[in-house]
């Protein structure tokens, strides 16, 4: 195709800018001296602030359990299913699973927790970090299917024919044949699945319990009251260590 | 090998039951209890929240979330085709030009909303900045109303348009557009009269990818709306926090879900292509 | 331990599909050791037995036997029957080695090692042990596959048209490979093939599909020379079709002037020559109408079109069916 204009790409460069400068921006100010919007000098007081604030960072802890338990599990029953589902059809399956990406997060969140206080009126728990993990590995498994899904597609059939013509059972088949080819797959997929746990607020705020708070949970409320540059710096943080995450995702996507 | 498929079938046809369709069918008795004295449920099963729907206190909220969702797809489009195009034409560096839109996605969307915050306060940069240069005395208003939401929400959802918009610009047959200048259209009218009309499925996909997240907004209108613009995700959220009328809330979510599915499967009748 | 003179052995295996009979009420017998040719043209059945005898289809009726015992019922892995797949089916992740080692791995067997090397030698691929399948040419990846079958010592060697993927100048060469190789580890094979010039020269007998059933089964003399249907005579050769009888164009002689000893020739008129290298091909209309193709040596001199000839063959040459 013919190299694009020069109207189009100076106004490619206004989009790509729009795009990135808010975070860029956000990230810069959390360096500044002062707390308000004028630039007042390189300090890293913010930071310090971040990391010496408990319920920061007891947000931050909880967030981290919570999301590399359910990326644990939601990896390993996403990429089960999306195996299963490889050749093979279970349109109601397939069907839940895209329902469950359109659905708005706030009917998930609402209807977590109203199964959850009608399961309550059976067992002895309350809201908390169990009740968290639950409800995160139900809305990543289909990030997780989609992504091995992917990857599956671009396997060769014949190679399980040929691991069980060898003699593998069909354990053995997809244990030493299949899933070490769809492995870089799997992970890009568990990448993915944390950083969605790690951030999610909606759903999150609505099952969490009183000593559950995640760290959205915390800079949610922060936010809420004004703007606060310790929200500036642990968003750099968060930002960069997500972007530092996803492209490691996609480097493993792309092998 | 069928019975192997069937096991590893199991734990997300647990999952999926237990935690997604139960909570949903869940919410589908609610809707039709009644509020109990102190909040919570109570019967008798009644109809009563869904005809509470039609008030036009609600129907406001309905038709402000819509046109929220219809502006905010609109600016997506106009501002996301431009760019797919751009990424199109760039040959080799077309992957990292790809990249660069996707990854401010994948970082978190709440933080993503705050710098908005960051900047269309009173108190935050853009005004700032106008004030030090003397172009305002006052700062403005730019944030707490429906334009902030806007802006939020395609800053937001972007990328889902231009990434359909983009996989069909790709699939493009170059030929025509090569035999739409040979028979004497200029780029301009190349690019309406052709590429747009062939790139319809791929805008049908974006358009629907960005209105449904938009219509089930919850966030982005709480930060940056304020209370002044409420869309349906609020008013959802309202009834199972500080208004504790379940029913209610059910009914909304309901309805909710009942529009969204609607729209799907109207885009699925009108496209011969999948979504994925 | 094997009790059957046949190695292999299928007893009216069908298959039925919901929309069509792939293949119907087919037997088959092979001796130990042989080298067998299923062939046919594309859509015959001649694949889906392959995978039948693999495992992987069932059949829908029938019996297969491998050295007297049955075996339709069990799963590809307890069948001591390897199949060497079209496009070789070489496990990406692992290297050659590992490749050829993966089904003695999963036996848990010993001496793994020593076998190892002995098949790499077989298949002259040694010191290539630690190369990756994305590295290999297409001739290297077909001996991997070759060779990871083999190590296994099957019963009966599966080939699914193993010469296909190849360069066209590669499979000469690999023709005689195989049948060395073969010859060596004296194993049954078995290939599947569309290609009657394979068909002929590997295989010491063959057997020819169609639509899913059995046409002729014999040596390539006996296939080729005394071919039992129309369909067998005009798929593993050409053949000049008159009425209710064949010749074959290796057969039919031309000339301007017909010997003393040819029986009844025919007055004809050259059509066209073709010249192709080695022959050339002479097309004549007889007086009755009818075209022939005769194959003429280019030492016979040439032909020019509208000459006055005259054909004839020997009568024991003439192919007719019931």
């Amino acid at each position: 195709m013919k190299r694009a204009g020069w109207t189009l790409s100076i106004y490619a460069l206004a989009a790509y800018l729009f795009l990135h400068l808010p975070l860029l921006i956000l990230a810069v100010f959390s360096f500044n001296q002062s707390r308000f919007t004028l630039w007042e000098g390189f300090s890293l007081r913010w930071y310090a602030a971040a990391v010496r604030d408990s319920q920061l960072m007891q947000g931050a802890w909880n967030s981290l359990v919570i999301a590399v338990v359910a990326t644990g599990l939601a990896t390993v029953i996403g990429t089960l299913c999306a195996y299963g589902l490889w050749k093979r059809n279970a349109p109601l399956l397939t069907g839940s699973l895209y329902l469950s990406l359109v659905t708005p997060e706030i009917v998930t969140g609402i209807s977590l927790l109203a199964f959850y206080e009608w399961m309550f009126r059976f067992l002895r728990v309350q809201l908390g970090m169990h009740t968290v993990i639950l409800a995160h590995v139900s809305f990543s498994i289909a990030f997780v299917v989609i992504v091995v899904m992917a990857r599956l597609r671009n396997v060769d059939a014949q190679l399980e024919e040929a691991a069980l013509d060898l003699g593998a059972n069909e354990w053995q088949a997809f244990r030493y044949v299949t899933l070490p080819v769809i492995l870089p797959g799997v992970i890009a997929a568990a990448l993915l699945a944390f950083t969605v746990s790690f951030d999610d607020y909606v759903i999150t705020s609505l099952v969490s319990g009183v000593n559950s708070e995640t760290l959205p949970m915390v800079i949610y409320a922060i936010a809420r009251r004004g703007v606060n540059p310790v929200v500036n710096a642990i968003s750099a943080m968060i930002v960069f260590g997500f972007g530092a995450l996803i492209l490691i995702s996609e480097r493993l996507r792309a092998r | 090998m069928k019975r192997l498929r069937a096991w590893f079938l199991a734990p997300s046809w647990a999952t999926m039951l237990l935690l997604f369709i139960a909570p949903l069918a869940i919410v589908l008795a609610y809707s039709f209890e009644s509020r109990g004295v102190y909040g919570g449920l109570s019967l008798p099963w009644t109809a009563e929240s869904y005809q509470r729907l039609a008030d036009p206190i609600y129907l406001v909220i309905l038709w402000r979330s819509v046109w929220i969702a219809g502006v905010s797809t609109l600016v997506c489009l106009l501002l996301g085709f431009p760019l797919a195009l751009f990424i199109s034409q760039s040959g080799s560096r077309k992957n990292l030009y790809l990249s660069l839109v996707i990854l401010p996605f994948w970082t978190s969307f709440l933080i993503r909303t705050y710098a908005w915050m960051f900047l269309l306060r009173d108190t935050g940069l853009i005004n700032t900045l106008l004030q030090k240069l003397g172009l305002i005395h006052d700062p403005l208003p730019l944030l707490y109303n429906d334009g902030a939401v806007i802006l939020g929400l395609v800053y937001s959802y972007l990328p889902f348009m231009v990434l359909p918009v983009y996989a069909t610009l790709e699939r493009l047959d170059r030929t025509l557009l090569e035999a739409s200048a040979d028979l004497g259209a200029r780029p301009w009218s190349t690019l309406t009269n052709v590429t747009v009309p062939l790139c319809a499925p791929g805008i049908r996909a974006g358009a629907i990818l960005v209105f449904i997240p938009c219509l089930g907004a919850y966030l982005t209108p709480d930060l940056l709306g304020g209370g002044k613009s409420v869309m349906i995700g609020n008013l959802i959220q309202n009834q199972f926090t500080t208004a504790r009328d379940w029913p209610f809330g059910a009914a909304i979510s309901l309805s909710l879900m009942a529009i969204v599915m609607l729209l799907l499967w109207i885009f699925a009748r009108r496209s011969s292509e999948g979504l994925v | 331990m094997s009790s059957s003179p046949h190695v292999l052995e299928l007893r009216d295996i069908s298959k039925h599909y919901p929309t069509h009979c792939a293949v119907t009420k087919l037997n088959l017998a092979l001796a130990r050791g042989e080298f067998f040719a299923l062939l046919g043209p594309s859509g015959c059945g001649k694949t889906t037995t392959l995978r039948m005898i693999a495992g992987f289809e069932e059949p829908t009726a029938g019996e297969i036997l491998l050295n007297g015992a049955s075996i339709h019922r069990l799963p590809p892995y307890r069948r001591n029957v390897s199949t060497v797949f079209q496009n070789y089916a070489l496990f990406p992740h692992l290297s050659v080695a590992k490749n050829v080692q993966f089904g003695l791995r999963r036996r848990g067997e010993n001496h793994i090692e020593t076998r190892l090397a002995e098949v790499l030698h077989l298949v002259q691929l040694t010191g290539k042990e630690s190369r990756f399948p994305a590295e290999l040419s297409g001739g290297e990846r077909q001996r991997v596959a070759l060779a990871r079958s083999l190590v296994l010592a099957p019963d009966v060697l599966l080939l699914d048209e193993p010469l296909s993927a190849l360069d066209p100048n590669l499979r000469k060469q690999v023709r005689a490979e195989l049948k060395e190789i073969q010859r060596r580890v004296g194993i049954t094979f078995l290939f599947v093939t569309h290609d009657q010039e394979e068909a002929l020269s590997m295989s010491d007998r063959l057997a020819v599909m169609s639509s899913g059933e059995l046409q002729q089964i014999g040596t390539p003399e006996e296939v080729y020379l005394r071919p039992r249907t129309r369909f067998v005579a005009s798929f593993l050769g050409a053949l000049n079709w008159l009425d209710d009888f064949g010749i074959r164009p290796e057969a039919t002689h031309v000339a301007r002037l017909a010997p003393d000893t040819a029986v009844s020739p025919r007055p004809a008129t050259v059509l066209r020559s073709t010249f192709l290298g080695n022959c050339l091909h002479v097309e004549a209309r007889l007086a009755t109408g009818q075209q022939v193709v005769a194959e003429v040596s280019r030492f016979s001199g040439t032909f020019a079109p509208n000459e006055s000839v005259f054909v004839w063959w020997r009568p024991e040459d003439e192919l007719r069916f019931l």
